[in-house]
């Protein structure tokens, strides 16, 4: 291990981690150690896991502060519900369709991604923030106008902008089933997402993500947001960077959002609305910016958070703000920020220790 | 740093499992999951006072039957908040099930629910999608089909040559599962549509364009499927701009007397069908509203009465069906099925409400004027 890099360690711990955080997950739900509670946490955990790691690749490594990755989500999850439903009766392995599914939905959030990223990423700052946040809603505007259904015929797709039609106007043959009702959302979708499945799409975020950091690209990225002018001085291609993190992020944020989707029989999609855009950045900024381990462990403890507040009833979601208070002024305390690092330099060896924690 | 912060949540989550949970064999453990905080935590509020009400005195009665209660917050979420609930109350041990509040939960949580064959009974998710194809799913209240067509049908019986505008909120299943059916059964009947205006959860502050679009339309009765928060602001910039239409309301309208800074004289006049109404004079209502106002401080509303109803239609059904409390969830369902289609309970929110196999509740809609702050019945 000596002769690896710091870097090149952490990755390892990385994967090493979640592998075995998946295997101890997976024997305990086989052996029944795992309530129903906690086992109906793990897939919107993964699913989150990939959407903090992939919002970071846009927050934390191109420094480009986005308010509007629950879009990507939203585009990914519907795309992806249309496709596993649509493909119900033509492919019967659920696995297979799953998969199709995600990648459809990693696609289209790709796809929208770049048209996005085009006009947002000439933008920096608080500016690109805003816009981000109104790409978001509108994401979401242009959603609750849809309506798709499918029978024998193929896919029918209205686009329900007058706010008048509804799913009747769709014509569907006999046989016919209602994928999408505007507003509404997806309902009756037949939930085939997995732990399995959302644990192989975390280590191909991890894959994707923490190759491209220490890739060439990685370090052009990287570049462009310490210092813009520079890196652009060195000919550093700072829009195609730029676009390369913000594509490859709202690509695995689709993914992400096909999984969850096919999570749940009703999904509307004013699920995926500001508010999911500002916890997935709580997570990431909560881990730490640029932080990819961080990222991981932090979504899972605060997602985790809330449920295990239930005993506390209607005071729960206040002990949660509470909480996050809390964790935001003490890792940025002065005091015991010095404190640590006594701690740390009384325990030389604990520097070891942080990095296994990983 | 990490660590400090591993150590908080450990200590918290230590705290929260080790909440006492109450232990009794005797009692069928009844669980519920509605908003309780949140934009909509009103009514999963008043749905969860309802129904300890009704526990409480079921429990307090001598007949060896009773219930033990548990209620969860869902948000009104519906996706993974809503299965959270859901899955905290099967952890919990829940047996049968007098949720969910919204309909939008309601849909998520009866489908897993018609999985693994747990009863659910929801008070006031009024969807057709939360009991359509499911065995296991059965409401209190009306079918939003149910409140369009009886409204449209009042229409066309009272106000035959009214000009309607409907306002509704088309990001709502309620909303627009009402107005749905609405438009089809006034069209059959004859009543005349002349504008429809929509709005979204985002923009039910500002209704100017829609009444003004109404007002230029000639409506003189704009149809409100919405609940009463949109509905006050709707009634306010409408005597703003000096335009007084009739207003109609479906359920969600009741509470409009109660909204906090709101004129109520600004509601005179408004017709709504309800199937509860706090100023009923029969016995059953007065005591319930007796005891809500002496408990929570406040008239119960609609959600109340269902939460309330609920309790007591469980009840019957459980001893219809000969149900123990020692039954799996899953016994309990099949059992309760098979009664729910044969029973009739009288409720706050209905005489002799029975139910058909697919999960509807039929009883009869009722009409009222709010005159001097009460709800009457109108004349004609």
């Amino acid at each position: 291990m000596k002769k690896l890099s710091k870097g090149a360690r952490t990755d390892l711990l990385t994967y090493a981690g979640v592998i075995i955080a998946f295997i101890i997950v997976s024997v305990l739900k086989a052996n029944g150690g795992l309530n129903r509670s906690q086992t109906g946490l793990l897939v919107p955990i993964c699913c989150y896991i990939v959407m903090a790691v992939s919002l970071n690749l846009t927050v934390g490594i191109l420094g480009d502060l986005s308010l509007g990755h629950a879009g990507f989500m939203s585009v990914g999850a519907f795309s992806g519900i249309i496709t596993a439903m649509s493909l119900a009766n033509v492919i019967p392995s659920a696995p297979v369709r799953l998969m199709l599914a995600m990648i459809v939905g990693a696609f289209f959030a790709a796809v929208i991604g770049f048209l996005i990223g085009i006009p947002v990423l000439r933008l920096t700052g608080d500016y690109l923030a805003i816009v981000t946040l109104a790409f978001g809603e509108i994401i979401k505007e242009l959603i609750t106008c849809l309506l798709v259904g499918v029978d024998s015929e193929g896919l029918h797709i209205i686009f329900n902008v007058s706010g008048s039609k509804t799913a009747n106007d769709l014509n569907l043959l006999e046989g016919g089933k209602v994928i999408i009702k505007g507003a509404q959302g997806a309902t009756g979708t037949k939930t085939i997402a997995s732990f399995t499945a959302g644990f192989i799409l975390i280590m191909i975020t991890l894959v994707i993500v923490q190759n491209l950091i220490r890739s060439r690209q990685g370090r052009a990225i990287m570049a462009v947001r310490d210092n813009r002018i520079a890196a652009e001085s060195v000919g550093i291609n700072v829009t195609k960077y730029k676009m390369m993190a913000f594509v490859t992020s709202a690509a695995l944020a689709g993914a992400a959002g096909a999984l969850f989707g096919l999570n749940y029989s009703n999904l509307a999609a004013t699920k995926f609305d500001f508010n999911t855009s500002i916890l997935v950045l709580v997570f990431v900024v909560l881990g730490g910016l640029g932080n990819i381990w961080g990222s991981i462990i932090a979504t899972v403890v605060l997602y985790i958070l809330p449920e295990a507040l239930r005993g506390f009833a209607s005071y729960r979601m206040l002990i949660y703000a509470i909480v996050l208070i809390v964790v935001m002024l003490t890792t940025n305390n002065p005091v015991l920020k010095t404190w640590r690092e006594e701690l740390r330099s009384k325990f030389g060896k604990n520097k070891n220790k942080e990095a296994k924690d990983a | 740093m990490k660590k400090t912060l591993v150590l908080i949540l450990a200590l918290a989550m230590v705290f929260a499992l080790a909440a006492p949970a109450a232990f009794a064999d005797d009692a069928f453990k009844l669980g519920s999951s509605g908003p309780l905080t949140g934009g909509a935590a009103i009514y999963g509020i008043s749905v969860m006072n309802g129904i300890q009400i009704a526990v409480d005195e079921i429990n307090a009665m001598d007949d060896g039957f009773k219930f033990e209660f548990e209620s969860q917050d869902d948000e009104a979420d519906s996706g993974d908040k809503a299965i959270n609930a859901y899955n905290a109350l099967m952890d919990w041990g829940m047996q049968v099930m007098a949720g969910t509040v919204t309909s939008g939960s309601g849909i998520t949580v009866a489908a897993q629910a018609f999985d693994e064959r747990t009863f659910m009974l929801t008070p006031s998710g009024s969807s057709v999608d939360l009991i359509a194809d499911k065995d296991n799913a059965f409401q209190v209240c009306f079918t939003d089909p149910n409140q369009g067509v009886a409204s449209a049908d009042y229409f066309a019986d009272h106000f035959a040559d009214a000009k309607v505008a409907v306002i509704y909120r088309n990001d709502d299943a309620y909303s627009q599962g009402i107005r749905d059916t609405f438009v089809k059964e006034a069209e059959a009947k004859g009543v005349a549509v002349v504008y429809e205006g929509t709005f979204t959860d985002a923009t039910s502050t500002d209704f100017n364009v829609q009444l003004t679009a109404a007002q230029g339309a000639g409506a003189d009765l704009i149809f409100l499927p919405i609940y009463y928060t949109p509905a006050s602001v709707i009634l306010q910039q409408a005597n703003a701009m000096g335009y007084a239409p009739k207003f109609f309301g479906v359920d969600g309208m009741d509470g409009i007397l109660t909204v906090e800074g709101f004129d109520t004289k600004l509601a005179e006049g408004v017709f709504l069908l309800t199937p509860f109404s706090a100023d009923a004079d029969d016995a059953r209502t007065q005591a319930f509203v007796a005891e809500y106002q002496k408990r929570f401080n406040e008239t119960p509303n609609q959600f109340a009465a269902d939460g309330y109803d609920a309790a007591y239609i469980l009840k019957a059904a459980l001893q219809a069906a000969g149900c123990t409390p020692d039954m799996s969830a899953a016994d309990i369902c099949e059992a309760l099925i098979e009664v729910m289609p044969t029973i009739s309970v009288d409720g706050v929110t209905g005489e002799g409400m029975t139910w058909s196999a697919s999960g509807e509740v039929s009883k009869a809609p009722m009409a009222v004027v709010i005159k001097d702050g009460v709800y009457v019945t109108p004349e004609f």
